[in-house]
């Protein structure tokens, strides 16, 4: 089978202007991933799978990565009016200020892809695909690759499930492993669980609340 | 290129005359049959299967969001609680994935321990398969009950070993935990030396018997296109002749040295899924006749791994075994801390099940029981 390297310089020629991109992994195992834009990868992963051999989707998984926060100290110089001696000048002054830069953190879906066809004659490590969505707030969408692979039908719920990407184009996108009624994506790195999971609102919430605001009202009676 | 032209695998629609004269049975959670608690939600024309939609979560604990709030280490002995029929191979998986990231190399020694142990789980966990199987097609005790013997007295081993049966926490990042006990080789060999009777045992018992062939042959038959596109891996995915099995594509360990075959099916249905086992039992009794008697002196660790204060460099791996079951996998994201940024089990029992629908539908309702009992899987490792 071809390195990383090839199959990407292959789907360039194959697929001329569409987004993919190698990311390098400096771990021992260098196993390196291409990025596609969410816009071509279906056409990609079809290619892949009926061109390139890559008929098997092993593994595929979600990961989160945060809005990262950085705080740089930067110095600047700039020209302030101040007087010397009683008289005007201009001085050149540095100084030094913290900048605080924001960069957006992003929800990603990963693919690990052989093939069977090829295999048992021809050993490789795992071709690893990535898509990212654009934040991790309002558009989570990313196209689903389980028409190309089937073994990603249930791995996609999960991860729709655990981390809240919507795979468009899934035939069944349903919570797998979580209830229906759940709200949040206990897979987040920012999520927060709650003190009781079997925690509702009760009838009996609503006269307490009552209650309360009735002591609320009446403080001096409360006293007396 | 749109969703239309790719060619893809879905499961058939059955049509139904009567949509409103449809049975919609819960098989599970409580059903015996389950293996655990699992529902599939059913439709039914008669005796006939027109729907089925796999219902999981019931045994959910989040292994993946605790394994990343603590210590590498830590989590080894929480894989045994996976898949716990075979805790050695979970172990392995989870080693071998943690070497690949932080570039560990294993001592001789301690891959010879990994192959003996892997393989003594094969076996029970292949002979358990059979017995559970059995018990579902209505042969009551029997079978199952020659397996739980034979499987006892590889747990028997297992406990000498590692000190519990079946939550071994056995292996270790560069190696394993422990060395041998004074004379667990001489008992492995006497109990590796009884295993082929056992296997001609279930064999007379069960290989020509008329219920089986009756109930299992051309019963949930699998195509191989669809078994490949689904990502069905193990047993389930030779029985339809797809030459792949991951202890010779990968040539992890040391399997390269010990001469073994892949046994293959040809239809793809129950009957091949019972035979292959029992001769994938065979070829691994073949591998331990060879490994026990090679086994080496010298170290168990990997005398440069540190268990503590492990901090892989920033990075990924993907690395994966044959378990019994499938492809076992775990990929791991270091950060450069002290905990996994990401970590992430392959079940191949969760991934297994993607085709039980396409299995199931259009047969009859009994036959539901012995096409999800042939699939074997453990809900520990389905729902993690």
């Amino acid at each position: 089978m071809k390195s990383t390297e090839q199959v990407l310089a292959e789907l360039q020629s194959a697929f001329p202007g569409a987004g993919v991109t190698l990311l390098v992994n400096p771990s021992p195992s260098a196993q390196h991933s291409l990025l596609l834009a969410a816009a071509d990868a279906l056409p990609v992963a079809a290619y892949l799978r009926d061109q390139l051999g890559y008929d098997y989707c092993s593994n595929v998984t979600g990961v989160d990565w945060l809005d990262k926060e950085t705080i740089e100290k930067v110095k600047t110089t700039r020209t302030v009016a101040k007087q010397v001696d009683g008289v005007e000048l201009s001085v050149e002054e540095t100084v030094e200020e913290t900048v605080k830069r924001v960069e957006p953190g992003y929800l990603e879906a990963v693919y690990h892809l052989y093939s069977m066809k090829h295999g048992p004659s021809d050993p490789h490590p795992p071709l690893v695909l990535r898509m990212r969505t654009a934040n991790r707030t309002d558009s989570v969408e990313l196209p689903s690759l389980t028409p190309v692979w089937r073994s990603a039908e249930f791995q996609e719920r999960e991860i729709f499930d655990l981390y809240g990407i919507v795979f468009k184009g899934h035939r069944d996108l349903r919570r797998l492993l979580m209830w229906d009624e759940f709200e949040d994506h206990p897979m987040r790195r920012d999520y927060v669980d709650p003190d009781d999971y079997e925690y509702e609102p009760t009838p009996h919430d609503e006269v307490l609340k009552r209650a309360e605001l009735h002591s609320a009202q009446a403080p001096q009676e409360a006293a007396r | 290129m749109s969703t239309a032209e790719i060619k893809s695998y879905l499961p058939p629609v059955i049509e139904v005359d009567a949509e409103d004269e449809l049975l919609e049975v819960a098989m599970g959670p409580h059903h015996p049959s389950t293996h655990g608690v699992f529902r599939m939600d059913v439709a039914l024309d008669g005796e006939r299967v027109v729907r089925l939609k796999p219902v999981f979560g019931y045994l959910h604990r989040n292994h993946e969001k605790i394994a990343e709030k603590t210590s590498y280490l830590a989590s080894m002995p929480y894989t045994d609680r996976l898949d716990y029929f075979c805790s050695m191979t979970n172990n392995w998986a989870y080693a071998l994935a943690v070497e690949k990231l932080a570039g560990i190399e294993v001592p001789e020694r301690a891959e010879y321990l990994r192959v003996i142990t892997a393989e003594l789980t094969r076996i029970q966990n292949h002979a358990s398969a059979i017995g559970f199987l059995m018990q579902e097609m209505g042969a009551s005790g029997t079978p199952l009950m020659y397996a739980f013997r034979e499987r006892e007295k590889i747990l028997d081993l297992f406990e000498a070993l590692s000190g519990s049966r079946m939550m071994c926490n056995y292996m270790r990042f560069g190696g394993c935990r422990v060395d041998l006990p004074a004379g667990w080789l001489d008992r492995a060999k006497q109990v590796v030396a009884g295993l082929p009777q056992f296997i001609d045992e279930i064999e007379a018992l069960l290989t020509s018997n008329e219920i089986l062939m009756a109930r299992s042959q051309g019963v949930g038959v699998l195509n191989p296109e669809l078994a490949v596109n689904a990502g069905v891996t193990g047993v389930m995915l030779r029985a339809t002749g797809v030459n792949y099995d991951v202890r010779k594509v990968d040539h992890y360990g040391i399997y390269d040295r010990f001469s073994f075959r892949v046994p293959l099916g040809a239809h793809g249905d129950i009957y091949d899924r019972y035979m292959l086992r029992v001769l994938e039992m065979r070829e691994s009794v073949k591998i331990l006749e060879q490994a026990i008697p090679q086994m080496p002196e010298g170290p168990i660790l990997d005398p440069k791994s540190k268990p503590r204060g492990f901090r892989p460099k920033p990075g990924e791996a993907y690395g994966r075994i044959e378990a019994p079951k499938g492809e076992l996998g775990f990929y791991l994201i270091s950060d450069g801390s002290g905990n996994p940024y990401r970590y992430r089990v392959r079940p191949p029992s969760l991934i297994n099940l993607t085709i039980l629908e396409d299995m199931c539908l259009g047969q009859n309702v009994a036959d539901v029981v012995l096409i999800f009992g042939s699939v074997d899987i453990v809900l520990g490792e389905v729902d993690r």
